[in-house]
């Protein structure tokens, strides 16, 4: 008997798979955004799923909401066109790939070895309230050192796109 | 798939709710159009539908006819995929946000009760602009894609002032769950409700102001509708769409209306709650008295009515409203009548308010939309949320 939650699991691990080899498959730059779309919301449902619903929520708002509408607006402003398939250089061919599939096999290795591992996430879902009070309590100045980083990239922005007088 | 159901009843009490509320949903919306082709038209002195059926009711449905039944040709040149899912991502999206809703106290009134319900809500209307922007792209002319462009750029820059103005009553409140907003307006003082907008420790007025002012762009009407400036951009995004795919653009913007006037009375007006104190017992009886004088007026206008169809067909609806009405005299439906009552009517204002705004003020131009938005309405809306913060602060 296979359990809802798995079947689940396995559609959005699944969907968020495909997301992503069709954002590298895709030519046109708006059907690799539109892919990286899907793999977002893919992970987010994933979220969902374990319970933890503010990241779900927050995925969503921040990542498929905010940043991808703005990549899909430059990618509309610049019109890019499509891209050309290009044939695979030698280098790519002879180190890339022998590397990458070695890269994928080991990764697969230890992720089957370290399974006897895994646990269910302990309890009740997160709740929201649990991780502001972290955010603002114990781990306050590393928040509060992220938002000054933040602060400064974005003065940094403004300075570069301002024009000379 | 019974197995499923077997093990979890709640799905098919969550379908059953689901299909009911979708129902009402696209009918209301629907009459909205026709509501606001109304409105609009006595504000400039027209009849506006008046043919098809009894003062035009029956326009909703003929339209509908007409959209399926005319030709939907795709533009040369256009990214087909992305064409053909962008009026239905709109639509789909602008559907989902029904299921959060609370109508009323009862459990069965409303699709779900979700822990986040106010940040779910914000999740699917940030996904809302993708519909207009990839329309506007794939169509493969110059109109659409600066319509595209116009409206994205909008509804980034209004989500955040939109998102920052509902952080004061979340503040008050502690919750993102919707029911639990709602039931924190419980009460009066001096027979005031204590609904947001003015009760607490800092009234949500300016809030509730910028709320709605960046509701209004976020769903790109007037005077926000830059996406759509006629004089300038033929129709914006949807200019080359036609037929049943230019409707579900329609539905999916009058959709959003709804859900914003919804959110709009729940964050800020009380939601269900009724305006009086809970010891008038005789406001209890006013659904009755509505729908009594809605029917009165029904039957006598119907019995004036030149068309033979208007005659019969105003005062049966005029009669059915009168039932209603007697029906909701009953001591258990009267319990259940009040809240989506309240409810409605708060929206029904709101949604007037829309119409009125658009029927009345003239489009902005561009800069001033950007400059409004980010130099006025995003200071404002973080003021709001500093000042609410320090007020829960020094007097709780």
């Amino acid at each position: 008997m296979i359990s809802v939650e798995l079947l689940l699991f396995c559609l959005f691990a699944g969907l968020a798979v495909l997301g992503a080899v069709s954002l590298i498959l895709m030519r046109h730059p708006i059907h690799s955004a539109l892919s990286l779309i899907v793999v977002m919301v893919a992970l987010a449902c994933l979220y969902l799923l374990i319970g933890a619903e503010f990241i779900a929520a927050l995925q969503i708002i921040v990542y498929a909401g905010a940043i991808m509408v703005l990549f899909v607006f430059v990618i509309m402003l610049l019109n890019a066109g499509e891209e050309e398939r290009t044939n695979l250089s030698r280098m790519a061919r002879y180190v890339g790939v022998p590397l990458a599939v070695i890269f994928t096999l080991q990764l697969a290795y230890w992720m089957v070895r370290a399974s006897a591992h895994f646990r269910a996430v302990p309890g009740a879902p997160s709740l929201t309230k649990d991780l502001a009070l972290g955010l603002f309590r114990e781990f306050v100045m590393p928040f509060e050192l992220t938002a000054i980083l933040i602060l400064v990239a974005m003065l940094g922005a403004v300075v570069l796109a301002r024009r000379e007088s | 798939m019974s197995e499923l159901l077997a093990q979890h009843p709640i799905l098919i009490g969550a379908t059953l709710r689901s299909i009911i509320a979708l129902v009402v949903l696209l009918t209301a919306v629907a009459y909205l159009t026709w509501f606001e082709r109304k409105v609009v038209a006595h504000i400039q002195s027209r009849w506006g539908p008046w043919m098809v059926g009894p003062h035009g009711l029956l326009q909703p449905l003929a339209d509908a006819v007409k959209g399926i039944f005319k030709e939907d040709p795709t533009p040369a040149g256009a990214d087909k995929f992305v064409y053909h899912l962008a009026p239905f991502l709109s639509l789909s999206l602008a559907l989902t946000s029904i299921a959060l809703i609370p109508f009323g106290p009862q459990k069965f009134l409303g699709v779900s009760n979700v822990n986040i319900g106010l940040l779910f809500l914000f999740s699917i209307t940030s996904l809302g602009v993708y519909g207009v922007a990839l329309g506007g792209w794939s169509s493969n002319s110059k109109y659409p894609l600066l319509g595209g462009l116009r409206s994205s750029a909008q509804m980034v820059s209004y989500e955040i002032s939109l998102t920052l103005s509902v952080v004061g009553v979340l503040l008050m409140v502690q919750s993102f769950n919707l029911r639990e907003i709602i039931e924190h307006q419980q009460g009066t003082t001096w027979s005031l409700p204590h609904w947001h907008i003015f009760a607490g420790p800092f009234p949500q007025i300016l809030g509730f102001l910028c709320y709605f002012i960046a509701a209004v762009a976020e769903t790109n009407r007037a005077p926000f509708d830059l996406a759509e400036a006629e004089q300038e951009l033929v129709g914006g995004f949807h200019t080359e769409y036609a037929s049943m795919k230019f409707a579900t653009f329609f539905i999916a913007e009058y959709t959003a209306m709804v859900t914003v006037a919804i959110v709009a009375s729940l964050l800020f007006l009380g939601g269900w709650l009724s305006p009086f104190p809970a010891s008038w017992t005789w406001t209890e009886f006013i659904p009755t008295v509505v729908c009594l004088a809605g029917a009165a007026l029904l039957v006598w206008d119907g019995l004036r009515y030149p068309t033979k169809f208007g005659q019969i067909l105003l005062p049966i609806v005029g009669l059915l409203l009168a039932g209603v009405g007697l029906l909701c005299v009953i001591g258990g439906v009267r319990e259940i009548v009040q809240g989506p009552f309240w409810f409605l009517s708060k929206i029904l204002a709101f949604l007037f308010i829309y119409v009125w705004v658009r029927g009345t003020l003239p489009r902005f131009r561009y800069d001033q939309l950007m400059g409004f938005g980010w130099k006025l309405l995003l200071p404002v809306a973080l003021a709001n949320v500093l000042l609410t913060a320090l007020a829960e602060l020094v007097f709780k």
